[in-house]
């Protein structure tokens, strides 16, 4: 790995009794894109928040660009960008004076005009943030963590909330920000998210890390068997679908059974005939090769839902 | 200090984008300039001029109240998280509130003193220094009282209900609305604890006096003390987020800075100077017009 940029030992952070983030480490190389996937509530934006020097670590250690997030918090700063989960700018600012003034917080400043060109918001720069719509505004907080051409960006579930035309529009600005080389932090929730973009995902879950590698060698580890999604009219008993032909793996979820398979035609011949014999009903069926998803699956036993 | 300018010029212009600041702001003093001149000032310029200082009062009073609603209603929405993640501390931001807030209360001053002296024929300026001077700290220690109110409040009801208090308290009590001298001596004791009577008496010292700078001096230290004790506190107790907790050790701050005002409360009560001094102005001019009547001492 090139020089390691982002390095997180053994994080801890609880709140109350709740127990957060629960031993996180990895590392992230200058210039990578590195990916923290998992549900609600694993300790992704808490992990972050800690990295940006926003929350205070009850244990382990940190270290951004060589520094102490929260004693090095100012210089720190200076060398970061970031997108919150939730931006909020006041309502009657507008959109030139919003990234102007974040710019002059910095010593080192991009030049503004072209960030709102290059973020389609050109156009929009006399308009109030109150005026804007969610794709715009998130444009507008993604060319803010800009402002200082940072070393190192956090962008924490970027595209959450957003609909899918938007959500494409944003891939395409990370995109170009991993050609340019910088250093990116991103949680995401969104499986096809973490595939697109990142170089290397660690999957979180209960606050810790279970599994983490490049989005093909995670996915590698399902290799073999291919995912089978089928709804049925009346549920199975437990364990039959299990034993049809070339089921490696099987699991339920509201309804909707996940099977893994070695062979897909045997496998589905043999569900279509167990269900005539049982008088079932298939009312849908989804063949899918192996995600990130099935990875998940695979470890937690549960589905990684939007 | 680019990063306080910076942010002083984009809160001015979102508070005068706020129809609740130009209201309270610029409206309500204005109107409270007519109502005390039609109403009390019809005895001649002198009441003008005492007048006057009461309106001045209640302008630079008033500042503390959009200020710290707006640094609550930041902090609620998520907008001071934002802030948080850049390199400026919470210095810029508190000493931008002051200022923005300083620099939105002249032209509604410059009105009250235009009108005033053109519109109600006042002759008498006073010493315009001590003015200045008085209105300027005054608005300052003002303002960085509302800092603390929004420091120690989490959300907007609780920072109206300290709101309402704070200036139902300055109101009444300060002689800013009804002259102090109307009130029984120990209440007039017990208003020379409150910041606000500090900047009221100095005022009418000022306007109806022609008090020079050294003569308010002892109400530009109670002011001057004020802003210094309130902007520290409220800088220790300052939070980005409404989940920050404020720390026991940071709310005995809140102590601490009302320590200068027993002092000289304390010490005015022994003096009894400001008491006397105000019925003198008070004694001075009701003759020629106010339509208070006195309790005859």
């Amino acid at each position: 790995m090139s020089e390691v940029v982002i390095q997180v030992t053994n994080l801890q952070k609880h709140y109350g009794s709740v127990q957060a983030v629960r031993g996180v480490s990895f590392e992230v190389g200058e210039g990578e894109v590195f990916g923290l996937l998992g549900p609600n509530g694993a300790g992704k934006t808490s992990t972050v928040e800690i990295l940006e020097g926003l929350r205070h670590a009850d244990g382990g250690t940190v270290k951004v660009c060589g520094l102490d997030p929260e004693r090095d918090s100012n210089r720190l700063k200076q060398q970061i960008g970031a997108v919150l989960q939730q931006t909020s700018l006041p309502d009657k600012i507008r959109v030139e004076e919003a990234i102007r003034l974040f710019a002059g917080f910095y010593d080192r400043r991009a030049d503004t005009d072209a960030l709102l060109d290059r973020f389609q918001l050109g156009e929009k720069r006399r308009a109030f943030y109150h005026q804007l719509s969610g794709g715009q505004k998130q444009r507008l907080a993604l060319a803010m963590a800009l402002v200082n051409d940072p070393r190192v960006l956090f962008l924490d579930e970027p595209t959450a909330g957003l609909d899918p035309q938007v959500r494409r529009e944003i891939y395409a600005i990370i995109e170009e920000l991993r050609q340019e080389k910088k250093t990116i932090l991103i949680t995401t929730h969104y499986i096809e998210e973490a595939e697109r973009l990142c170089d290397r995902v660690a999957i979180v879950d209960h606050g810790q890390v279970i599994a983490h590698g490049t989005p093909k060698e995670l996915k590698n580890r399902s290799e073999g068997t291919t995912r089978i999604e089928v709804r049925l009219g009346q549920p199975e008993a437990d364990g039959t679908l299990r034993n049809l032909d070339a089921v490696a793996d099987i699991h339920q979820f509201d309804g909707t059974y996940v099977l893994h398979s070695t062979s897909v035609p045997s496998t589905i011949v043999a569900l279509v005939k167990h269900l005539e014999a049982e008088g079932n009903e298939l009312q849908g069926l989804e063949i899918a090769t192996p995600s990130l998803e099935d990875v998940f699956i695979e470890l937690t036993g549960r589905r990684l839902r939007e | 200090m680019s990063a306080t300018m910076a942010l002083t010029g984009v809160r001015m212009r979102l508070a005068l984008r706020n129809r609740a600041f130009v209201f309270f702001s610029v409206v309500m003093p204005i109107g409270f300039l007519f109502g005390f001149f039609l109403v009390f000032g019809r005895g001649g310029p002198d009441a003008i001029t005492y007048l006057l200082g009461l309106v001045l009062a209640l302008s630079v009073m008033g500042s503390f109240w959009g200020l710290s609603i707006q640094l609550v209603s930041f902090r609620e929405q998520g907008v001071l998280r934002r802030f948080r993640l850049t390199p400026i501390g919470p210095g810029p931001l508190l000493a931008s509130s002051i200022f923005s807030n300083y620099m939105l209360t002249l032209p509604t001053i410059l009105v009250e003193v235009v009108a005033a002296r053109w519109l109600f024929g006042m002759k008498n300026w006073g010493n315009i220094w001590s003015v200045i001077v008085l209105l300027t700290i005054g608005s300052a220690a003002f303002s960085a009282l509302g800092l603390i109110v929004a420091s120690v409040t989490n959300s907007m009801q609780e920072t109206q209900v300290i709101n309402n208090l704070l200036w139902s308290v300055f109101f009444f009590l300060s002689g800013a609305t009804i002259p102090l001298p109307v009130f029984p001596e120990w209440i007039q004791h017990i208003a020379f604890y409150l910041p606000a009577t500090y900047l009221v008496a100095g005022l009418e010292r000022a306007l109806v006096l022609h008090a020079n700078l050294v003569a308010v001096s002892a109400d530009l230290l109670a002011l001057t003390a004020s802003v210094v004790v309130a902007f520290e506190v409220s800088r220790r107790l300052f939070r980005w987020e409404p989940e920050q907790k404020v720390s026991p050790r940071a709310k005995a701050w809140v102590i601490v800075a009302v320590i200068p005002f027993l002092l000289l409360g304390a010490w005015e009560s022994r003096t009894n100077r400001g008491v006397t001094e105000m019925q003198q102005i008070f004694h001075t001019i009701a003759p020629h017009g106010l339509s208070f009547t006195s309790p005859g001492k």
